[in-house]
This record gives C-alpha cells, structure tokens and sequence, in this order.
C-alpha cells in the first residue's frame, strides 16, 4: 500500500543533511574568502596571469559549486517524505538543452580563455638576449651551471662527471668553453632580466618549481627542457623538487636568489672564486 | 519451462559440495560477493597503510606500531604510498562496483540465468585473487615494497635497485601482479560486454535497462580498451628491469656515481602509456558508483530518473571522451606544449556530460518524495562529493593553471574525494541497497545512518584543507616537512587532517561491525523491501541458483517508473503485464 | 496460500513470498533475448565475446604498435634491423593454414567429418610449423649478434614476434580443443566451434602480416 505517512525522524534526517549541506558550503567559501591559505605574491609577471586565471577558474567554479550544494540542501529539505505524492516527471527536454550549451560555453570559453597564459610559457622561447643557466636534477639535489663570461656553456659527457670533485654536469675539460663555467648548488639571477634555465636529469625524473615564479618543469633524463622566466623582486625564494624521485625526494630543497644587476655579478665573482678554491 | 543453460556443460541443478559452491563456483552471485569480500579486505589494508601514511606526516617522532624501532623510514613512508594507491585503485575501486555489485546484479536485472560465460568469469576472480597475493608478496621481500608510486614513473621503476629501497624485487613483484590483473580485467570485461548484449530478456530494450546496468556496460568496455595497453606496458617495463632492454631507459644515466648501462628509451613513453590506460581507470572507477547514484535517487525519491536518454548519453559521452583526456596528467612533463593545449579543451569537455549529470540527479530529487534510508544518504552525498570533487577538475585542466597546482595535495584532494570518497559512497550506498536481496537481511538502520554521519563530515574534514595545502604549494609525496621553510606553518592543518583521518577510519569499523552482524542476526528481509521496480527485487532474498525459478522474466517498461498517476501502488515494476497493473 | 496484494487485485503467487512465481499464462513464448531460442543466443554470445577478445588483443598490439612508431619517430640512434629471409617463408605457412583452416572449416559445415579432421591436422601442424619457424628465426639472429636488449629495433622486434607467437599458441590449444572436446555436451555445436577457432585463427593471420610490414617497411 501507498504508505501515507512518512518515516519517523524523516524530518530530523533531512533537516540535518541540509544544514550540514549548507554549513560545509559556508565554511568552503569562507575558507577561499579570506586567503587564509594561499598561493605565495607572484614576482612574475606571467604568474599575475596566471593568478588571475586562477580566480576566474575559482569565481565559475565557485559559483557553480555553492550553487549546486545549495541546490542539493533545498531538495532534500523541501522534498523530503511528508506524505505528499512525487511528480511523474521523466525530465524536461529544453532544460536539458539549456544547461548543457550553458556548461558547454562556460568551461569551453574557460579553457579557451587559459591558452593565452599557457601559449606564453611554452610557446615563445626565451628571448635571444636572456641569461643562459643550466639546471641539474639527480637523487637528491640540484645543482646549476653558469656559461661564464664566454657565455657559452662547455660540453657535457657521462663519462667525465665526478661528483667528488664537484664536476656534476660532466663538463668535458678539454673543451674550452667549459673552462670558465661555473656550478653552483643555488640558482641566482638577475632582477628583472629574462632567464632561460634548461632543465637536465642525470637519473630519473625530477621537477623543478619555484612558486613565487609560478614556474614548474619536470626534469626528465635524455631531454634538454628549456624554459623562461624574469623574476621582478629581489629575494631568496625556495626550489623544490615536485617529482617523486626515490626515498630521499623531500629533501632536494635549493635556492633561488634574485639579486639587481650589481649584486648578481658580485654573486658570480664570489661563486667562482670559491669553486677556484 | 526448463531453459537451457548457456556457456557450456552447465547443470540445470545448483552445484553440491562445499567447494563447488563456494570456492570454484561458476555462479555470478558467488563470484560477485567473492570480489566484494576481496574488495572489504583491500580496502581495510588500504586504510591501514594510510593510516601509518597520516601518523607518520603529523607525529614524524612518534613510535609507530610494527615498523623496526618504531619508525616509519622515507622509504617505508614511499612503499606505503605506492601499495596505498595500488591497492585502492586496483584491488577496491575497479574490483567492488564493477566485478562486485556488477556481477552479482547485470545479469538479474536484465533477466538473465547467469553471465554469458559463467567458467569464465569464474576464472577472472581466481586470477585476480593471485594478482592480488602477488602485489601483497612487494612487502615481504626484504627491501620492501616499491616507492615509486602507483603511477611508476620510469626510469625510478625501471632501473631496479639502484634506483632505491623497494626498487628491486618489491617492484618487479608489483609489475607481475598488475600484469595479471590486466589479464583478469579483460577477461572480465569481456563476459560484461557480452552479457549485455546478447542476454537480455524479452522487453528490455538497452534503452529499458536500470542506469546501473549502463554504467557496468560502458565500464567494461572502457576495461577492454584500456587494460590491454596498461598489460603491454607493463610487460615492457618488466623487460627494461630483468631483460636489459631500454624502452623507457634512456643512455648517459648515472646513479649513485655509477653509469648505467641502458640506452634508447623514452620516459614519456612510460607516461603516455600508463595514462592512457589511467584515465579511463579512473572513469571505470566512478561510472559504476554513478549508476548506482541515479538507481537510487530515483528509488527513494519515488521519481523517475530525470532525463534517462540524456543520462545514458552522458555516460556514454563520458566514456569516449575519457579515451582522449590522458595528456592532461602530463602538462608539466616535456610533451609538446600544442597536445597539451588539444588535451586541455578535452578535458574542459569532458565536464559537461559530468555537469549533466549532477543537474539531472538534482532534478530526479526536485518534486520527489525523498526517504532518507542508508543508501539514499550514500547517494546523495555521492552527489555533493562528486561536485565538489570535480569541479576542482576545471583548475586543473587548464595548463597554466596546473603549473602552480600540479604535483601538489590540490590534486591529491581532487582525486580523493571523486574516487576515494565519492565512488566509495557509491560502494556503500549499493551495499546498503543490495544487502537484503544478497543475504535475505536488512543491514542496521541506526548504524548505516551513523556511518554515513561521521564519514560524511569525516571525509570532508580529511579532504578540504588539502586544496589549501595545495595553494601554498606543498609538493606531493613527501615523507617530511621539514625541510621547506615555507612548510612549516602547515603543520597544524597537517595534525587536524590526520585526527580527522584517524576519526573517519575508526567509524569504518561500524560499517564492518554492521555488515557481519547482519549476516547473522539482521532483521528479514522481505523480498522487495525498497518498493523498487528493477527485477532483482521480484526473486527471492537470495535469489535461486538460476536466479528466476526456470522462469523466464518479460519485460514491459522502463526501469523507473514511479509514482505513475492513475495506480495504486506508487511504484510499477518492470516485470508487471499491464493487464496485472492496479488502477485506482 | 499466502497471496500478494496490488491495488485491489489478489494475487494467489503460491508458495512463501510468492515464489515460485505463477507459469505465465499467454503471450510469454518462454523465448529469451532480444530474439531466437537458448541455442542460437549461446552461439551468438559466443561470437560476440571473440569479437571482444579480439578488440581487447587488439589494443594490447596497437599500445605496442604505436610505442614503436613513437620511438622510431624519435631519431635518435635508430638503427634498423636486418630481418632473416626466413621470416617471409614463415608468414607463408601461416597464410597457407588460414587457407587450410578455411576448408577444414567448410568440409565439418557439410558433415564430412573424415576430410574436417584431416585438413585441421593440416592447420595444426602447419602453425606449429610457423612458430618453430620463428624460434628458428629468432636463433639465427642471435647468432647475428641481434639481442632482445641490443637495441631499441630489436628490442620491439622481439617482444612484438614474441608476443604474437604466444597468441597463436593459444590458438593451437583451441584447435586441440575443438578437435578433441565433447561437443554433444556443450550448448554449441563443433561447427560453431570450429568457426570461432577459424576467426581467431584469420585475426592472427592478419595481425602477423601487419607486425610484418610494421618492422620491415621503411628499412
């Protein structure tokens, strides 16, 4: 038989799941309100690009997730069993229509919106002028190689690397060009000058990511990665490697410094008289 | 009328004797509650690892029960990582939905004896199981288990223990038994295709068939596409560790101040074809537990699914575009920057059958007649976690986005709460349904709303302020945080997503508690307790060997015919002749 | 007799909790499926689930097949691998079986059960021909030097002829099957069988010729 009246305590279950509903959306939104928790300040100007795509992403999606949690908070209430009898109601054709072209434009329209930052990073090079460095990825540390005053950068073989001498890139001492290269275990670059860092593995695949920069390229062995930054704020920022790399990954941690132009000169001077040393 | 049996030399009787019945039973019933059973011990021993995982993050100085002088080594925190994600993925989320609920209920709810191949499928659970064995055997070895993820990203997986603890041994045994899965998957997939097509009764039309039944079709096609490829690639990782090959190997390698002696092999390689088979993982991981979402916010709400053709398009929207999405876990790896951008507006894509169907649930609910029973509260958390668990999707689709939000617990968050909550709830919301026809007894309704209390807000209280770690950019797999200043402020939140991991796994145990007791002493369950119209529901609780008596069930309208006006009852089953229809 | 109540109509179901259900009374031919009897819907199953096995050996061959390209796309110390003649004679044999298995296939449809026998004989031994064949092949180019680990080429040439020789394997295990099973016993009859069999045995025929091309073209 039709049952009449509904299930004690129906009203308890549903009024409680629409409060929860209702509480985790607040709280949710509160959360992402105040920025308690939050991306570092970009120094880049790609990642204020970035920073802002990421909150047209967080405003759509945000509106679409308070929406829907609410919309599900109301149903539950209002349509709760109190002995009513439920609509027939198979669907509704234009609804269907409807939601789905609005869904289709706006994630659509947002994806197309993202390549413009994406086709920045990735689809330009570096420009002719930028200051070359090298980074080397290896279980676990990073380390970084300068060209030095010839700019250029000295051939590398497997065969001539030594870590116990420090010669990590493997830079064939025969080659001229590799006589005044320089290696570092932190990265320094000028303020407000375009950088193009290509990224080496000596053994499995590691990342390397700065977040101020909002920069982030995997490391991978048997490829030469080259990207490109200009950082717009003196500092010391962290490196940090985001590729599980084996049991020693969480502690591959260097240093970015940006200095001006005097300062990252008076760096190189100093690193190159160390490593004379 | 007697019917013949198809598949082979197949009794009209029910087997005898323990191990006929039992163990090496061909019966789909016993098969499906044998993978649902290896699904409950997986899922335990999941918990479990990641319970160490969680102790270990927020009390790195604790003493921690069965690990060597009390401590969780980076190594051993990786190992736990690795076999965590493994095993949940593989071992529960591909295993319970589909392999579980699917075999026991495709074929009695399209009205069928059994699966098209019964010995078959009888196999396919037995070689799972060894796959099983075998993946389980990484942690006994003596270096341990690998720590290379469940990803495996080579050349960490390929090069062997030079590589790192776990890296030998552990991760061979771990290829070996994914290889066999694979095997078992397709095997699997292969009697669900069939089943479906070939075996439905008379009057169920594919578009007559239960969302449930859909979603286990189109999820096994996805298998049968996807595990074939992850089979080839693991076959070549296994030759680059044992063989001395170099697929994903490439020269000039030196670990530990040592050359390697491999040459000519591609990392992205790995990559590519991991991930093609990955992503469709994870929508055979879901679809299921969205089948079973719209099965019963249709049931308990006394409605029609709204807009069923639109649900099956959009599942079916949803399995073709999964194919094509891979690249999306690959934005920050090396790939070409223009197939990224190709896979991003794929990806972008693929959220609107999604969004179809959470609007759809919505409307399903909208001018119901909502009964909060347990697995009504599963479904309709399923809804709210499958919202919030991909929109967070949309951030991540997007290249540019990705770069500051990859490889960072923003993605563990994603993840988690789509298939290791949401899909989850779709495991307990079916074992809640089904239970009284499985095992002819009701599960406790005062414990299943318990569980579903505390793992709700539990869940959330886990998985939200991962996002937030995200945003500030802790990287991923790490076993300490002390070694990034910018860390250190997280730590409380590291400390409150522990206890509330710790809270949520303990509650689990009532489910256990819940699901055993009920075995036994739950209360009788009459032999349509939910008043549901699919055609389990007109076979006694648990159904006959043959499922329907040798009687052959016709089919006369769609599955979800409620409330029809002009009845009696609120509810018009499947099966019913319109002449036996009550009018009032 | 407990009975069920829908509406205002009584039921008399029989039994406890009315099951079993009533014998259907008029319009229920006790037909199964979308149409035809248990017979005919276990042959069309049993086709249908080859057809699938073959989609899934398929992708397994096409993950292989694009890895190659792929890698082979990539330049870099590429280096072709001489293939043995031996190779071209053994996919020979194998078109000779496809053609064998064809009219075994025929003579078993037109009950001449003696002429069935011989000629899938002939198929068997001609694809246990065919990968003798291959092992042979794979000898001579060891004793060239060429390795499963020497080299990317022949790394793949090694895993693909390998992994479609365990495949045929399994295919002359199903020709044992279909030649010495009990039929009588089974929902299908030999004839179906045979037909599977010949159908897979086509797929690997032509799965052999494109691996073949695949390496040697462009050589």
């Amino acid at each position: 038989m039709l049952r009449k009246r509904p299930l004690a305590g129906s009203t308890t279950v549903a009024v409680t799941l629409s409060l929860l509903l209702v509480v985790f959306t607040v709280i949710t939104f509160w959360l992402f309100w105040t920025r308690r928790w939050w991306f570092p300040e970009s120094i880049t100007a790609i990642g204020r690009e970035i920073d802002a795509q990421f909150m047209r992403t967080l405003i759509i999606t945000g509106i679409v997730f308070v929406a829907s949690q609410l919309a599900l908070a109301w149903v539950v209430f209002r349509y709760r069993d109190q002995g009513q009898r439920a609509s027939n109601s198979h669907g509704n054709n234009t609804m269907e229509v409807l939601w789905t072209a609005a869904t289709a434009i706006l994630f659509v329209g947002l994806g197309v919106y993202a390549q413009r930052s994406w086709a920045e990073v990735h689809f330009r090079g570096a420009k002719p002028d930028a200051v070359q460095i090298e980074a080397q990825g290896q279980q676990f540390k990073w380390y970084f190689r300068y060209p030095g005053p010839d700019g250029k950068f000295g051939r590398t073989g497997t065969k001539f690397v030594d870590d116990s001498s420090g010669n990590f890139f493997g830079v064939d001492s025969d080659d001229p060009d590799g006589k005044d290269d320089l290696t570092t275990p932190i990265i320094a670059v000028p303020v407000n000058r375009e950088v193009q860092l290509t990224l080496r593995s000596k053994d499995v695949i590691h990342s390397f990511t700065v977040r101020e920069l909002r920069v982030k390229q995997d490391a991978v062995p048997g490829m030469r990665i080259p990207i490109h930054f200009t950082a717009e704020k003196s500092g010391r920022y962290e490196v940090a490697c985001v590729e599980l790399c084996g049991m020693n990954h969480h502690q591959m941690r260097s240093f970015l410094l940006v200095f001006d132009d005097v300062g990252y000169q008076n760096w190189l001077r100093e690193q190159a008289a160390f490593s004379a040393q | 009328m007697v019917t013949h049996e198809e598949g082979g030399a197949h009794a009209h009787h029910p087997p005898t004797g323990f191990i006929r019945k039992y163990i090496f039973s061909v019966d789909h019933k016993v098969i499906g509650i044998q993978y649902f059973l290896l699904a409950l011990f997986s899922v335990f021993v999941g918990m479990a690892l990641s319970l160490f995982m969680r102790i270990h993050l927020a009390w790195p100085d604790a003493n921690v029960p069965f690990f060597k002088d009390g401590i969780i080594t980076p190594e051993q925190y990786l190992a736990l990582m690795t076999m965590h994600g493994t095993i949940m993925v593989f071992m529960v989320l591909t295993t319970a939905p589909q392999s579980g609920f699917g075999n026991y209920f495709l074929p009695i709810q399209i009205g069928a004896a059994d699966m098209a191949f019964p010995v078959l499928n009888m196999l396919s659970f037995w070689v799972t199981f060894v796959s099983l064995v075998v993946m389980l055997a990484a942690f006994s070895v003596t270096a341990g288990a690998p720590i290379s993820g469940w990803t495996a990203y080579a050349p960490l997986s390929a090069l062997g223990e030079i590589a790192g603890p776990g890296q030998g041994t552990g991760q061979t045994l771990w290829v070996i038994g994914l290889a066999i899965f694979c095997l078992a998957a397709l095997l699997s997939a292969l009697n669900f295709i069939t089943t479906t097509i070939d075996l439905r009764a008379r009057g169920l039309s594919l578009l007559r068939m239960p969302l449930t039944c859909w979603t286990w079709f189109v999820t096994a096609i996805l298998s049968l596409l996807a595990f074939g490829v992850l089979l080839a690639a693991g076959i070549l990782l296994l030759l680059d560790r044992v063989a001395g090959t170099s697929f994903f190997i490439p020269g000039g390698l030196i670990l530990s101040d040592k050359a390697v002696n491999h040459a000519g092999g591609s990392p992205l390689l790995w990559q590519h074809l991991f991930w093609f088979f990955g992503h469709p993982e994870v929508y055979i991981a879901i679809l299921p537990g969205m089948g079973v979402a719209s099965h019963l916010l249709s049931t308990f709400a006394r409605k029609p699914v709204f807009g069923y053709r639109a649900m099956v398009y959009a599942v079916c929207a949803i399995g073709f575009l999964g194919f094509m999405v891979w690249g999306h876990h690959m934005f920050m790896s090396g790939m070409s920057p223009y197939s990224a951008l190709a896979f991003s507006m794929l990806t972008m894509s693929i959220g609107v059958p999604s969004a179809i169907k959470t609007f759809n649930w919505l409307g399903t609910l909208w001018g119901g007649k909502i009964q909060f029973r347990s697995p009504m509260l599963f479904a309709l958390g399923f809804v709210s976690l499958f919202v919030t668990g991909g929109v967070t999707g949309l951030f991540l689709a997007q290249p540019a986005v990705d770069i500051a939000l990859h490889d960072t617990p923003f993605v563990v968050a994603h993840f988690h709460i789509i298939m290791g909550v949401a899909a989850i709830f779709g495991i307990f919301a079916g074992t809640y349904f089904w239970f009284p026809k499985m095992f002819g007894r009701m599960m406790s309704e005062p414990l299943g709303k318990i569980h579903f209390w505390f793992t709700f807000i539990g869940v959330y209280l886990i998985f939200m302020p991962m996002h937030f770690q995200g945003l500030v950019g802790q990287p991923r797999r790490i076993s300490d945080f002390t070694n990034y200043d910018f860390l250190a402020p997280l730590m409380p939140m590291q400390k409150f997503v522990s206890i509330a991991a710790i809270a949520t796994i303990a509650v689990q145990l009532l489910f256990l508690i819940n699901f055993l007791y009920s075995l036994k002493w739950g209360k009788k369950a009459e032999m349509n307790p939910w008043r549901a119209t699919t055609l389990e529901w007109t076979v006694p609780s648990p159904p006959p060997h043959d499922n329907f008596g040798g009687h052959v069930p016709v089919v006369y309208r769609g599955p979800y015919e409620f409330s029809v006006p002009g009845m009696t009852e609120d509810y018009l089953p499947q099966h019913l002749a319109p002449e036996k229809m009550a009018k009032s | 007799m407990p009975t069920a109540v829908i509406g205002n109509i009584e039921i008399k179901q029989g039994g406890r909790d009315g099951w079993p259900p009533p014998p259907p009374d008029g319009g229920d031919d006790g037909s199964r499926g979308p149409g035809g009897d248990a017979a005919t819907v276990s042959r069309r199953a049993y086709f249908t689930g080859l057809t699938l096995a073959l989609g899934g050996i398929l992708m397994f061959f096409m993950a292989l097949t694009s890895a190659y390209i792929v890698r082979k796309g990539l330049g870099e110390n590429w280096q072709a691998i001489a293939l043995p003649r031996l190779l071209w004679l053994n996919t020979a044999v194998l078109l000779a079986s496809s053609a064998t298995i064809e009219i075994a296939r025929r003579k078993l449809a037109r009950a001449a059960t003696g002429a069935f026998h011989t000629w899938w004989w002939v198929t068997t031994t001609l694809g246990v021909a065919f990968l003798v064949g291959q092992v042979v092949a794979w000898r001579e180019m060891v004793d060239r030097g060429i390795y499963l680990a020497g080299s990317p080429a022949s790394s793949f040439f090694y895993v693909l002829t390998a992994s479609h020789g365990l495949h045929l394997l399994g295919g002359i295990v199903f020709l044992f099957y279909v030649a010495f099973r009990a039929w009588s016993r089974s929902s299908i009859s030999q004839g179906t069988a045979a037909e599977l069999a010949a159908v897979y045995w086509h797929f690997m025929d032509g799965l052999w010729v494109f691996l073949l091309l695949l390496v040697s073209l462009g050589q």
